[in-house]
């Protein structure tokens, strides 16, 4: 079986210990079908057990490895050390957060954000049981489906440039969120989720840059969202100014 | 800048990047050939003229213009936001201002015609 061999910096910080953040450089000899993941677990395991970082399913699903590597925001279980192949490789926490320790970020500006944008279907009043269920069409499935696919992994917001600007910028995943609910015809919570989309720290501070939708491993495109929910905003305050906004 | 107002330029950033994209580019030809002296006879200044006497054509050449104006100051000013510019509300009304200034003269000049 043939070997890649990888030179893993990785940055390290222990805010107990670190005045600040360093790295520590680590050799590792990876099996060719291993994954920066295993890579990272490998010296987790064998080299120094202090090393901290999040990961759970190894399967791009549950969304907790995102991590800088060489500089991108990307799922280290889905990053193949081949492609990384006796070179020097950064593993940095993701960009744009702060540091709980080593590769562990604190994500609790983005789970505040997540809550303002009410990411769930909202109804005016429920149908009665009796009634049946809501249906769909496959046409009314397909504006939103492809936004439901994201595993709240925030290399969207590592990747953001508006983001490391303005950090009360609402983002990408939460915002993608919300257009999904949106654009969901069951749902009725579109002058609900218009108060906190429509603050200029909501929608508006995304300039396009598409970057989230390059850094995306689930390929949700969250950009295309934001841009949707840039028209669906607008149109609101068209209607509110009018006084025919969605109530 | 003004909280109510962002869906506003924006609406008129997108309307005016949306048809720049289209008429900019023929526009621009057009005004190539014109510029060597090769003006065809249907672009000659009476015909032109005509076409901004109808009420249509003015209008036409107003969204045109105006939105164009709108679009550049909006891109301007996230440009130079983007590019560490920290000094957003001056920018603003500059550029806002230019294309005010420009969306009332230019239907000024068209009611004239």
């Amino acid at each position: 079986m043939s070997e890649v061999q990888l030179e893993l910096e990785i940055l390290r910080y222990d805010p107990e210990k670190d005045q600040e953040p360093h790295f520590k450089t680590y050799q590792v000899a990876c099996r060719e079908e291993w994954m920066i993941l295993d890579a990272v677990n490998h010296v987790k395991d064998e080299v120094d057990t202090t090393l901290s970082y999040r990961w759970s399913c190894h399967m791009a699903v549950c969304g907790s490895c995102g991590m800088m590597i060489d500089g991108q925001p990307k799922l280290a279980c889905k990053a193949a050390v081949k492609d990384y192949a006796d070179k020097k490789v950064r593993i940095e926490p993701l960009a744009n957060f702060p540091i709980e320790r080593d590769l562990v970020v604190v994500q609790d500006d983005f789970m505040e954000k997540l809550k303002r944008v009410k990411p769930y279907i909202i109804r005016k009043e429920e149908k009665p049981i009796e009634e049946g269920e809501y249906k769909q069409s496959p046409a009314d499935l397909k504006r939103f489906k492809q936004f439901t696919l994201c595993i709240n992994c925030l290399c969207c917001y590592a990747a953001c440039p508006e983001y490391a600007l303005t950090p009360e910028f609402v983002g990408p995943a939460a915002l993608a969120l919300a257009h999904r609910y949106n654009a969901d015809s069951r749902d009725q919570g579109l002058a609900e989720r218009h108060k906190e989309i429509s603050k200029p720290e909501g929608v508006w501070d995304c300039s396009f840059t598409d970057t989230c939708s390059i850094a995306c491993p689930k390929h949700v495109d969250p950009a295309s969202a934001l841009q949707q929910l840039k028209i669906t905003t607008t149109v609101q305050w068209y209607k509110e100014l009018i006084g025919m906004g969605d109530k | 800048m003004a909280k109510v107002n962002k869906a506003l330029f924006w609406s008129l950033f997108a309307a005016g990047g949306t048809l720049t994209a289209f008429v900019f580019p023929v526009l621009a030809l057009i005004t190539l050939f014109a510029a060597h002296g090769n003006t065809p006879e249907i672009m000659g200044f009476e015909q032109m003229q005509g076409l901004l006497a109808n009420w249509f054509g003015k209008l036409a050449a107003f969204g045109t213009v105006s939105l164009a104006l709108w679009h550049a100051a909006h891109r301007l000013r996230t440009a130079l936001y983007g590019l560490g510019l920290r000094a957003d509300g001056i920018v603003s009304v500059v550029g806002y201002g230019i294309a005010l200034v420009g969306t009332i003269l230019s239907a000024y000049y068209l009611v004239q015609i």
